[in-house]
């Protein structure tokens, strides 16, 4: 098993405040690590870091054995990794079947056609249906995108994400704002669409533990800035003393369930 | 099918369009005629302009600077360089004016909203100060002369200086705004612009599916600059000079305005902003001479009442007229 993402001894110090200390980790290919904490763990500050938007102040982030601290978001989309964020981000004037394009034309290096038709490419418009088609949007190909429910356009800003036909993508809490009856059915297709888009490995942070504890092969919980736990679920769960410190409060909301 | 109906309709108004401004020059007084030129320049600048502010969401208070550059390119090239060819002068003025805007844009696109807009305010007002102080290479307040040049290597020796300008050239001009506005739509229909509307709908999305969002606007930027530079150069030949008013900064403010009046969110939206600007100023100068302040009030209902422009209106009218 060879890493696609390896992190070395990763520090992020602003001034005074030290926001992780010494994480080192290694994610394989066909892994589904998921990524956990409290708020304020440094989780948000870790994905920043290895998806090349911040440059930690030590340690290495390698991503397919190349050094990628700091190179910003379009070489690491260009790269082979893929982020699609908590909060929906959308080109809310273009329409399902243009933003997909986006992402299409960007992989493909034909971005700076300047006096190509992007209608009469029939590559690219296969290439978006099939997109369209895992995501279920096929049907709304010809929508605008703010007319769209906030559940499809959820799915729209993460379809755009597995456009570019990623080796990893990140998902950033990619059922938040989706009611908690299509959350399983959102992540079984988040994953099928992972297997049959090529995705090598998937990392997630999610809050909701019913999640996490379904779907990862592996799971991560950061604390203070440190990795304190790194394990497969059923470890990690079978520990009640590693969730109880980790997870923090969200042990009370899975108590209740039980 | 509807999309083809909807095609069909648009190539039909768009040679509509181009047949009537074709039969103009026999229908209409000379005065009107000499009106149109300047809208087919406004045009061709507009068309650039609205690269920019329409497709990429980057709104420029200073691409009077790039018409100016055209205009004074003309002066130079035709009075002082002895260059008649007007097939040159548009080349060379649009190039000088690329050259120029690759500083301008090299800094202004690293901002967006009001601190670009700013930007190139200032980019505009440095270039009107330069023009004002190099009085030797400029003429200072009196601007250079712009000769009559040749077109295709024939210069109508034949024909008086209007017969020449609703004659030859003004066919000439309207070629050159079908051909630069085919160009524009191509552009605006690319790859290319395709991606300068998700950098104006969201940058951050854009750059995280591998969108170099700078690079993008300072082609975008590149482009407009040469546009503006053709709609100087023919500006300047019509009044036969160039001054330094077309570098001002409420030339840069009569770009935005023909561009909302028209409707920036549509293609055609500029070049119609063009054609109602340049007839409404006129006949505004003719009746009052606080012209100023009606378009003003003009500028004012357009916004508050129509966001969209008069294009948005038009289409308004057209559905509801479908409707029925």
């Amino acid at each position: 098993m060879s890493a696609l993402i390896e992190t070395i001894g990763i520090g992020k110090a602003y001034g005074d405040f030290v926001a992780l200390q010494d994480v080192s980790l290694s994610i394989a290919e066909g892994e589904l690590v998921s990524i956990v904490g409290p708020n304020g763990a440094g989780k948000t500050t870790f994905v920043n870091v290895i998806t090349g938007l911040l440059k930690p102040t030590a340690g290495v982030v390698r991503f397919k054995g190349s050094d990628i601290a700091g190179i910003g978001p379009v070489m690491l989309a260009k790269r082979g990794m893929a982020r699609a964020f908590q909060l929906v981000h959308i080109f809310p004037a273009m329409t399902v079947a243009e933003t997909i394009a986006v992402a299409v034309l960007s992989q493909t290096g034909k971005s700076l056609r300047l006096f190509a038709s992007v209608k009469s490419d029939e590559a690219l418009r296969s290439r978006v249906r099939e997109v369209a088609a895992i995501f279920g949007l096929e049907g709304k190909l010809e929508a605008e995108s703010r007319l769209l429910s906030q559940g499809e356009k959820k799915l729209l800003d993460i379809a755009s994400a597995f456009a570019l036909a990623p080796e990893v993508i990140l998902l950033d809490e990619p059922t938040s704002g989706v009611s908690s009856a299509d959350k399983h059915s959102i992540m079984k297709t988040l994953i099928d669409a992972g297997e049959r888009a090529g995705v090598k490995a998937i990392i997630l942070v999610e809050h909701d533990m019913d999640l996490v504890a379904e779907y990862s092969s592996r799971i991560v919980a950061l604390q203070g800035g440190k990795v304190l736990a790194d394990r497969p679920p059923a470890e990690f769960f079978g520990d009640p003393e590693i969730v109880a410190a980790v997870v923090g409060k969200l042990v009370g909301k899975l108590a209740r369930k039980d | 099918m509807i999309w083809l109906r909807e095609r069909a309709v648009l190539v039909s108004a768009v040679i509509l369009a181009v047949v009537v401004l074709a039969a103009i020059p026999r229908l209409a007084e000379p005065y009107y005629i000499t009106l149109v030129l300047p809208a087919f320049a406004y045009g061709i600048a507009l068309l650039g302009f609205n690269l920019l502010f329409g497709y990429t969401g980057l709104l420029s208070f200073g691409h009077a600077l790039f018409v100016a550059i055209g205009a004074y390119g003309a002066a130079v090239l035709s009075s002082k360089l002895g260059v008649r060819s007007f097939e040159l002068i548009v080349l060379i003025a649009g190039l000088a004016a690329v050259t120029a805007a690759i500083p301008v844009a090299l800094l202004a696109v690293r901002y967006v909203r009001i601190f670009f807009g700013i930007l190139t305010l200032a980019f505009g007002m440095l270039f009107h100060s330069f023009l004002f102080k190099f009085y030797d290479i400029t003429g200072g307040d009196t601007g250079i002369r712009v000769l009559r040049p040749s077109l295709f290597g024939n210069d109508f020796k034949e024909l008086d200086k209007i017969a020449f300008m609703i004659g030859p050239f003004y066919y000439y001009c309207l070629a050159l705004l079908v051909v630069l506005g085919l160009v524009m739509w191509r552009i605006v229909h690319s790859p290319f612009g395709l991606h300068l509307a998700a950098i104006r709908e969201n940058p951050r999305k854009a750059q995280y599916l591998g969108v170099r969002v700078r690079l993008f606007r300072f082609i975008a930027f590149l482009i407009s600059a040469f546009y503006c530079a053709v709609g100087g150069a023919i500006l300047a030949i019509n009044t036969g000079q160039a001054d330094p008013e077309l570098a001002y900064w409420t030339h840069s403010g009569e770009l935005v305005f023909m561009t909302v009046l028209g409707g920036f969110a549509n293609f055609f939206g500029p070049l119609v902003g063009a054609f109602s600007f340049i007839f409404l100023k006129s006949e505004l100068m003719g009746a009052t001479q606080y012209w100023r302040f009606f378009l003003g009030v003009t500028l004012v209902l357009i916004v508050v009442l129509f966001p969209r422009g008069l294009i948005g209106l038009a289409q308004d009218l057209w559905s509801k007229a479908r409707r029925r």
